[in-house]
């Protein structure tokens, strides 16, 4: 598609290009405009100057919007690649005053515990169809569980799934979820889980999603959380629960920070787990010097991620790795995958076009899972 | 007395009345549907298909279930005993994975001499039917011990569900084996003893032909993940023998990619693959011979008639 025949330059041809030229535009566009390729951004009022406020690891953090001339819109036209997911912001300038909001002519959110933004689909993305609410879908149920851990410290809580038709009498795989109680909010994964059991893709499971306290401390390879999870967590749920009890039905997923999290509980206690889900793993490392661009948070990753690369261990048997192409850790996430690979782990290792959130992490769900934990699809013919 | 036996397509669109018509059954129908789980109770199409007051439903899986909560010590017997096959499976497909790379790598060879690749490859392939068939031995002998052990046939809860099981198969003149679970289904067929009761028909369609072969395949090109490999899953009743039986198979395996076809055909033989898609009905002869009609995968990885393939 050439740049000519896209909508804003076929408004800025508009003769008279006045408002009313611009209300009729708006409301024929949902915005931003996606064309081909091409998706162009919109703001509207009165600033001195306007930008799309975005992490695509490439392009800047801030890119200005043009004003069309003689109106009070706003426009940059970006490339963005088939399938596509950018988070986006508007920021806008009015002499010393800066202001930065979601974009008032997209409804479009994304969500998580840092707050909202807007969300742009490129052409080719769509919001998969099993992560919407089925009716047909039986429902799980979540239990809440506290459990009082000396290894914290503290009452651990963990929200408890039992999949559809949980007979005592039947034997679950078990999969432990970092940051349990975001994956529940922000990225659907009841709901996730309630459809991909329903469908056959994944097999029944139980889930234990954890919530941590404060997560800095407890999830960048902190020996008191791998106690929790392996010697206080998983023998309580092991000992009241139909479990399959071995390595090859139990798994540790996490993202981010939870990908650390997973791995290197993994790391302290390598013939307990079968399978990790790491997503988007903040696996950031160093090859010389100290300097990692982290910030202190990150130092005991660095430490941990270094002398893994510097002597992979097998910790799991498989791996299920993903980032999303538009985030800082992509680099690092890449890099890793024949370190697990030396170290003799099945790596099965996926990009998208995402960034570092919780949709790219739902979407990647079903991927990780099916895999992980197949469904018995293939045991069904109706 | 081997039962006269009809294999159907899925029953998306019901013939099975149609075809028990056809049949001339006018007596009894036992019908086992314990595939569709929890569901074996909501039978009211199936039986109204099957003969409406003349059919009676097994329930085989709300047999099963009572077994469990009946008697835990079982109950727990069981569950350890289906983790061990589990594992054994997943052992199975670990060395079946690098067995079917071998085939592919080596029917993937460009130039060469053919005779030295045709050789090359059938010997490949003799590994995975060798794999197979050694997989099928163990599940078998693990089964014999479990039973040996824990003898169903003097655990009070099973053994009347046997009788009674029996009384009803002795009564029917035909027994209707529905889909669904194929592993569950197998697993009541067995416990309850169905096998040595067969009454004078059969007709089975999807999971409930496929447990009556000798060997029960799984497959599926087109799940969430990926083609997998298609695998032994365990012995059927073997009532119908010399047959691996694909139902839905236009829908499950990518039956366009020959070569891929071409190896599954290959590597079961002597066996023939039985493709029962939607409104298919293949009505075995003596001895349960494949008619001549019957759609076979053949050995170049293309579906056709028996007599072609």
């Amino acid at each position: 598609m050439t740049a000519a025949r896209l909508a804003i330059n076929r408004l800025r041809s508009a003769k008279p290009l006045d408002a009313e030229a611009v209300d009729r535009f708006l409301a024929r566009h949902e915005v931003p405009v996606v064309e081909g390729d091409r998706c162009t951004f919109l703001w509207r009022g009165e600033a001195d100057e306007a930008w799309v406020c975005q992490r695509i690891v490439g392009l800047p953090d801030r890119i200005p919007l043009r004003r069309l001339h003689g109106t009070d819109l706003w426009y940059l036209v970006l490339e963005l690649p088939e399938g596509s997911r950018v988070e986006y912001q508007i920021e806008i300038r009015r002499g010393e005053h800066y202001e930065r909001f979601n974009d008032p002519l997209n409804e479009k959110r994304s969500h998580s515990p840092m707050g909202s933004s807007s969300v742009c689909f490129a052409a080719g993305y769509e919001t998969p169809d099993w992560v919407l609410h089925d009716p047909e879908a039986r429902p799980g149920e979540l239990r809440d569980l506290v459990l009082r851990s000396r290894a914290l410290g503290r009452d651990a809580h963990v929200s408890l799934y039992l999949p559809a038709r949980f007979r005592p009498t039947a034997s679950y795989p078990l999969l432990v979820v970092h940051d349990g109680g975001d994956f529940l909010q922000y990225a659907s994964m009841k709901t996730v889980l309630d459809n991909l059991i329903h469908r056959l893709d994944v097999a029944e499971t139980v889930v234990a999603f954890t919530h941590p306290g404060d997560r800095l401390a407890e999830y960048p390879n902190s020996a008191a959380h791998s106690r929790f999870l392996t010697q206080e967590l998983l023998p309580e749920l092991e000992s009241s629960l139909p479990l399959v009890g071995q390595r090859a039905g139990r798994c540790l997923l996490g993202s981010s920070f939870g990908g650390v999290a997973a791995l290197s509980a993994a790391y302290r206690s390598p013939d307990t787990y079968g399978s990790l889900v790491l997503m988007s793993g903040s696996f950031v490392f160093t090859d010389i010097g100290t300097d990692h661009g982290g910030g202190p948070a990150f130092d005991p990753v660095v430490k941990f991620v270094n002398r893994f690369r510097a002597k992979p261990r097998c910790v799991a048997d498989r791996i299920y790795q993903s980032c999303g192409v538009y985030e800082q850790l992509i680099v690092p996430n890449r890099s890793m995958v024949h370190v697990f690979e030396s170290a003799g782990m099945q790596v099965r290792y996926t990009e998208a076009r995402d960034g570092h959130s919780w949709e790219n992490w739902r979407d990647r769900l079903r991927d990780a899972l099916s895999w992980v934990y197949p469904g018995p699809q293939k045991l069904y013919y109706e | 007395m081997t039962p006269s036996i009809t294999l159907l397509g899925p029953q998306r669109r019901p013939t099975l009345d149609r075809v028990l018509s056809s049949l001339g059954v006018e007596g009894p129908v036992a019908v086992v549907n314990a595939g569709w789980q929890e569901r074996e109770a909501d039978d009211a199409e199936i039986l109204a298909l099957a003969g409406g007051e003349r059919a009676g439903n097994l329930r085989l899986f709300g047999r099963w279930m009572d077994v469990l909560r009946a008697d835990p010590e079982y109950a727990a017997a069981e569950r350890e005993h289906r983790l061990v096959l589990d594992e054994l499976q997943q052992l199975y497909l670990i060395r079946l994975d690098h067995a079917l790379q071998a085939v592919s790598a080596v029917a993937a060879r460009p130039d060469g001499h053919a005779n030295t690749q045709a050789m090359a490859l059938e010997d490949a392939l003799a590994a995975v039917r060798l794999l197979d068939a050694t997989h099928v031995a163990r599940m078998q002998e693990l089964h014999a011990a479990f039973y040996a052990t824990w003898r169903p046939e003097e655990r009070g809860s099973i053994a009347g569900h046997r009788e009674e099981v029996r009384g009803l198969l002795a009564a029917a003149e035909c027994l209707v084996v529905a889909g669904g679970h194929v592993g569950d289904l197998l697993r009541v067929l067995h416990l309850f003893h169905v096998s040595p009761h067969l009454p004078p028909r059969l007709v089975a369609w999807s999971a409930g032909a496929m447990a009556l072969t000798p060997r029960v395949v799984l497959f599926h090109d087109r799940a969430a993940q990926g083609a997998s490999l298609t695998e032994v899953f365990d012995a059927g009743l073997g009532v119908v023998p010399g047959v691996v039986v694909l139902p839905h198979a236009r829908r499950r395996l990518l039956t366009d990619d020959h070569p891929r076809m071409s190896v599954l055909a290959r590597r079961f033989a002597p066996a023939s693959c039985l493709v029962l898609d939607d409104g298919v009905r293949v009505d075995l002869g003596a001895g349960g011979a494949l008619p001549p009609d019957a759609r076979l995968v053949g050995d170049d990885g293309r579906i056709t008639e028996g007599a072609a393939a």
